[in-house]
């Protein structure tokens, strides 16, 4: 093995100290588990853990390009503060020491805690530490706090969370082992990737049918065995008439309906009474959970007359109309679900969406023949919440998947809302074959976590009351003040967007430097390029961070940034806190936050350092312990006032949500002796454990509690015990959805308490439809759709999904530049021809690009990559990178904020249920550009410059080799 | 007789890339390393890759179908790289077919770029020597590796399991097996290069419904009431026909 030279024996591996340590993956957030080859204590390679649960051994193209993570000449080494007399933005920056960022930054938060802890805004990008950064700023008492949900996916969350207790990726997914028919809609590739990967090449081989429903055909739409090219933004027509062919036909699957939804319970509809569209409740019936009472009616059809929910022996009506003993006029909520697909044929969706009836039809076709038809059957015996023993598991073999290209749209709440009905009409929820839930989830409807409800919950120095970000189950749930105004910077849980389980980070900046609805004095930035990719509107969101107020003042006067990398976010940092990539720290998965658990049982991770911090790099995660036990927060605080936690891995062996509550940041070996799992004691060897067991923990449920879980007793009980669940009753799927009927009521006027205010009653009252329903996209109820007639939307690449590593030596070779895709029909009626250069325009702004012709793209849509383009001089690429002279972003396009409907003023472009932000909806037009422009993509920014500790000599060529070889012979 | 190869199953193939920078990561610092990045953070970065993954459309609107080829050396049973070569740096070794490049006696002249029809082989601009794929031959026969570990870094860094590695000559084999059965073909054979990789073509599963299937008696719309019901006030036949 020690020949002296290389393909004259081909065997001879470099000579070296070799040595295998395994940790987790952050290239993406799909956390899989990772060996890291080391020879001579360098990262030699990096491959998938063959002992992973979730990713088996396998790995993606980011993945193994971690080697070059590390190589990055962008990688901050030092704390920074921006000098003094120079402007931000310029990049003028000296480093300082970490003391001096803890007494500067310290001092500055506990006068702001002190006196208005709103004031201090804390928002973080993909981290997957919301569940420390979230206790951070609960415990600081800031209300302001989110992660990039808003801008990502809520819509996909909350749609589904709000139907079905439960939703895709972290908390659910398709059941592609056992199912037969797989539909997915819109790009949706960048969540789950490896695993998904895995699974969707199995269900293949296994002869499963694959339909993609999506107006481009790349990533996984390219093995489907069947695309259907849809218009963006109007999935929701087409989700609607697939209910409305399946009840047509008798396709759904109506005991499913009957017992484990709502569609039997009784509907109130006395038009004129302030209870119109709640559920008729029982006044002697057992509420069984009064925040979530059960003690509604059916309408038997055996013996024909009303009884309680779910009485034995009873049958539900799911049509007709009823009336109760006083009179009051009822109809299960089945039947206002057909009112409302009555008119929503086939054909009235291909009008909208493009896709033709008879093609809508026979999709229908193949989902209900295939799930009624093709029954699975497990020998799984198990107990439903009303105490049926059933002897086996059935399932109907057809799954779907989707994210963010349903989601991103300002109507894909309802979109989702309609995905998860048709999910449900097929009975495919929690069953074998169809969706599947991973803990914690299925979660209650909606889930217990509550938003601060009122200003007495924002008290200087105090922990928050409620979490900083929550489920509202009633207007008495909004964060709002007794005027009805947003008390959140970002407006999140106002009457603006009720429902924005994730914030809306993406009005954050704009907010702010308003000062609407009041100013702020600190914001920091965790991990999100807020001055790039991550913002709509982006150069004006640019000028607002540099903005200054008469007095020569910032508008938002002190901006902290922590980030690896020089990324363009830096450049508008009065502060720049250097952190650790993933493979220089200890790090959690948290089942408190959103683990990476399996259809089969909770599953959470760890991440352990393999080599040292480059520089001064600290970890965020150290950051906020340290910052914690100096403003003396009470979760890091003893009683006597000293610091309770050494540092980061001390804290999450030792913290419990409450003295005693056994629950922690980590689920596995818990208890003194490690024997516990879920719930137990701090265990002080836990990290030693996990390191020792792949960094993965793994709770396998016994088979009977991993089906039916919204119904499952034996679940629930388990669920209830480990405290995973508060309570053990049973979640019916909200087909009909009177939380969105409590909304409409406050804004008719018809119901006390929290009412919108004026300009926002019709808003709300429309969007708040308790029955899914399809609007056109907020965007394009303001643009001249005759100016502006074609649809852009983006998606990332697979070698960069969900990564923020364009600057990757590797895998910029792979993507460096972008085109705006367009089909050949479109460009040629515009006289453009394949690699133009060409103007691309919306009402809002434009950007100049290179046009690539494509056939695998609807002809009324353009599509590019995101987030390839990069700024000059941003990430430490040289000035002339293609991703700066060649790569654009379409965020220039999309403005973060639209006029009021029938109001003055503006208001988030986002959906008005949940304030995702609709960055699908924009619509452009494309010309070519002059022969006299310049060749290359505009707008263009002065180059940032490289900041002080990044490595400013990039080198012209790389051989990256570790080891040694031996002398050649 | 054994021959190496790769089997590449273009009916899962997502295109992700996982093998290109599994490849790059396990060879620069492998035997055929040190591969270079050129202008690795500047304009118009490139570098040697032994793997690349090629995406093109075929069809057209609305019939596209979008492609993914990975696409690496195909170790020809025939290779015409390895008569050209005036050194004998490019050679078929005879115990496995893998085509190798004996980089000590390579002058990098590119005369076997220029030969192979695939477009296979790549020159390191920095070592001036030519590269290609070795099949990771200093993995497939390591015994510091664990056993499972002894495939090509792309065939187990390959989430969909789209790329099968094993001997073409063995009718038992993985690789032999799938091409039997699953149509696996050659690129350019008309070449008489005999390349030892293969690739499987894409399959469509299809699902037919028969009008009778969809609407079955005993569907739900009965217990629902949904079916239309026979109007008893109207005439009928038997109103009106005597026989």
């Amino acid at each position: 093995m020690t020949t002296p030279s290389r393909l004259s024996n081909p065997y001879a591996e470099p000579v070296g100290e070799l040595d295998v340590k395994k940790t987790t993956c952050y290239m993406c957030a799909c956390r899989c588990g990772i060996r890291v080859h080391m020879r001579n204590g360098e990262i030699r390679y990096i491959d998938g853990n063959p002992d992973h649960p979730l990713n088996q051994g396998v790995i993606c193209a980011k993945g193994a390009s971690g080697v070059m993570k590390q190589q990055s000449p962008a990688r901050l080494t030092q704390p920074l503060i921006r000098k003094a007399g120079t402007e931000r933005g310029a990049g003028d920056y000296e480093e300082i020491s970490w003391e001096e960022v803890f007494t500067l930054l310290g001092d500055r938060l506990r006068t702001l805690r002190e006196t208005d802890p709103k004031k201090f805004a804390l928002f973080t990008g993909r981290d997957q530490m919301q569940a420390l950064t979230g206790m951070f700023a609960k415990q600081f008492g800031t209300p302001n706090y989110a992660a990039h949900g808003g801008f990502c996916s809520v819509n996909m969350a909350a749609g589904m969370i709000y139907t079905i207790g439960g939703s895709f990726w972290e908390f659910g997914g398709p059941d592609l082992e056992r199912s037969k028919l797989f539909i997915m809609i819109g790009t949706a590739e960048d969540h789950h990737s490896n695993p998904l990967k895995i699974e969707l090449s199995k269900f293949k081989r296994n002869g499963g049918r694959f339909v993609s429903i999506n107006p481009v055909r790349t990533g996984y739409s390219a093995i489907a065995d069947e695309w259907v090219p849809i218009k963006p933004g109007t999935d929701g027509a087409l989700l609607l008439a697939l209910c409305h062919e399946l009840i047509a036909r008798g396709l759904y699957d109506r005991e499913f309906l009957a017992r484990y939804t709502n569609a039997g319970q009784l509907v109130k509809q006395d038009p004129d009474a302030d209870d119109f569209g709640l559920f008729a409740m029982d006044p002697e019936g057992d509420k069984i959970n009064a925040d979530y009472p059960h003690n509604k009616y059916w309408w038997d059809r055996l013996s024909d007359r009303l009884v309680p929910t779910h009485t034995p022996g009873a049958d539900p009506r799911l049509r007709g109309s009823y009336a109760l003993p006083d009179g009051t006029p009822v109809k299960p909520a089945f039947q206002l679900l057909l009112e409302r697909l009555k008119e929503h044929t086939p054909e009235w969706a291909e009008g909208i969406c493009g896709v033709p009836a008879d093609t809508i039809r026979r999709l229908a076709h193949e989902m209900g023949v295939t799930a009624r038809d093709q029954k699975i059957h497990l020998p799984i015996s198990w107990t439903d919440s009303w105490g049926v023993e059933h002897d086996e598991v059935t399932g109907n073999p057809v799954s779907f998947h989707a994210m963010r290209g349903l989601a991103a749209h300002s109507n894909g709440f309802h979109t989702i809302r309609a995905l998860a009905i048709l999910m449900s009409l097929l009975g495919t929820i929690d069953r074998p074959g169809g969706f599947r839930h991973k803990a914690p989830f299925p979660r209650a409807i909606p889930p217990i976590a509550k938003p601060p409800k009122g200003p007495h919950a924002v008290k200087p120095d105090t922990p928050l009351d409620g979490m900083p970000l929550g489920f509202p189950a009633d207007p008495q749930d909004l964060c709002i003040d007794e005027d009805g105004k947003p008390l959140r910077i970002d407006k999140a849980f106002s009457w603006e967007h009720p429902l924005s389980a994730h914030g809306l980070m993406h009005n954050v900046i704009t907010n702010a430097w308003r000062g609407d609805p009041y100013p702020i004095d600190t914001l920091l930035i965790f991990m999100a390029n807020m001055a790039w990719n991550s913002s709509m509107n982006t150069s004006e969101v640019r000028n607002m961070l540099n903005d200054k107020n008469e007095d020569g003042n910032y508008k938002i006067p002190f901006i902290v940034v922590c980030d690896a990398f020089q990324s363009e976010m830096t450049a508008f940092a009065d502060l720049i806190l250097p952190d650790t990539t993933y493979l220089e720290r200890h790090d959690v998965m948290s089942i408190l936050d959103r683990p990476i658990s399996e259809f089969d049982g909770p599953m959470d991770s760890v991440r352990v350092p393999v080599v040292e911090p480059k520089g001064n790099c600290k970890p965020f995660q150290e950051v906020l312990i340290e910052l914690g036990s100096r403003l003396r927060l009470p979760a890091f605080t003893r009683p006597d006032g000293t610091r309770k936690f050494r540092d980061y891995p001390d804290f999450i062996v030792n913290y419990e949500t409450e003295p005693g509550s056994g629950i922690g940041f980590l689920a596995g070996w818990r208890g003194a002796d490690g024997k516990k799992s879920i719930r137990g004691e701090p265990n002080p060897r836990q990290w030693e454990m996990y390191a020792k067991n792949n960094c993965v923990f793994h709770y396998v449920l016994p088979a009977s509690y991993q089906y039916m879980r919204n119904w499952n007793k034996g679940y629930m009980d388990w669920a209830q015990r480990v405290r995973m669940r508060r309570d053990a009753d049973p979640i019916l799927i909200h087909l009909y959805s009177d939380v969105l009927q409590r909304f409409r009521l406050a804004a008719q006027g018809k119901r006390p308490g929290r009412q919108p205010p004026p300009e926002l009653r019709d808003r709300v009252e429309k969007y708040f439809d308790p029955l899914p329903f399809y609007y056109p996209p907020l965007e394009s109820q303001c643009t001249d759709l005759t100016r502006y007639p074609l649809n852009a939307v983006t998606q990332r690449p697979m070698a960069m999904y969900h990564s923020w590593d364009s600057q990757n030596a590797w895998l910029r070779q792979i993507h460096s530049h972008n085109y705006l895709h367009v089909n050949p029909v479109t460009a040629r009626a515009q006289d453009i021809a394949d690699g133009d250069w060409i103007w691309v325009e919306s009402t809002w702004g434009k950007v100049r690009c290179m046009c690539r012709f494509s056939e695998a793209v609807e002809v009324g849509t353009v599509w590019t990559w995101n987030a390839i383009g990069k700024a000059s001089g941003a990430w430490n690429l040289g000035p002339t990178a293609n991703e700066s002279r060649r790569g654009f972003l379409l965020n220039h396009l999309i403005s973060e904020e639209l006029p009021m409907q029938g109001g003055s003023g503006h208001i988030s472009n986002s959906d008005p249920v949940t304030g995702q932000a609709g960055w699908y909806d924009v619509h452009v037009r494309i010309y070519k550009a002059g022969d006299d422009e310049a060749k290359e993509t505009w707008p263009q920014f002065p180059a940032m410059k490289s900041l002080p500790g990044t490595n400013s000599v990039r080198k012209n060529v790389q051989a990256y080799f570790v080891g040694k070889w031996k002398k050649r012979g | 007789m054994t021959q190496m190869a790769l089997v590449i199953d273009l009916n899962v193939c997502v295109g992700c890339q996982a093998c290109v920078t599994s490849c790059k990561s396990w060879n620069t610092s492998g035997t055929a390393g040190a591969l270079a990045d050129l202008r690795p953070y500047d304009e118009d970065p490139t570098g040697t890759f032994f793997n690349r993954v090629q995406t093109f459309e075929v069809g057209s609107y609305p019939n596209t179908e979008t492609v993914h080829f990975p696409k690496s050396c195909l170790h020809c049973e025939e290779p015409p790289c390895v008569p050209v070569c005036p050194t004998g740096a490019s050679y078929k070794r005879e115990e496995d077919g893998i085509v190798l490049v004996d980089y000590d006696k390579c002058i990098g002249c590119k005369y076997c770029s220029w030969a192979c029809p695939y477009g296979a082989r790549e020159l390191d601009m920095e070592r001036k020597e030519m590269t290609k794929c070795t099949l990771c031959v200093d993995r497939i026969y390591n015994e510091d590796l664990p056993e499972r570990d002894r495939k090509p870094a792309c065939v187990l860094a390959c989430p969909t399991s789209a790329r099968l590695f094993g001997d073409v000559h063995d009718p038992e084999s993985v690789v032999s097996t799938a091409i039997r059965e699953r149509g696996g073909y050659q690129l350019m054979p008309e070449w008489a290069t005999q390349p030892a990789n293969h690739y499987l073509p894409r399959r469509k599963t299809e699902i037919s419904i028969r009008p009778d299937q969809i609407m079955r008696t005993d569907n739900p719309r009965k217990v629902d009431g949904l079916q239309p019901k026979p109007d008893a006030s109207s005439p009928a036949l038997d109103d009106a026909a005597s026989w």
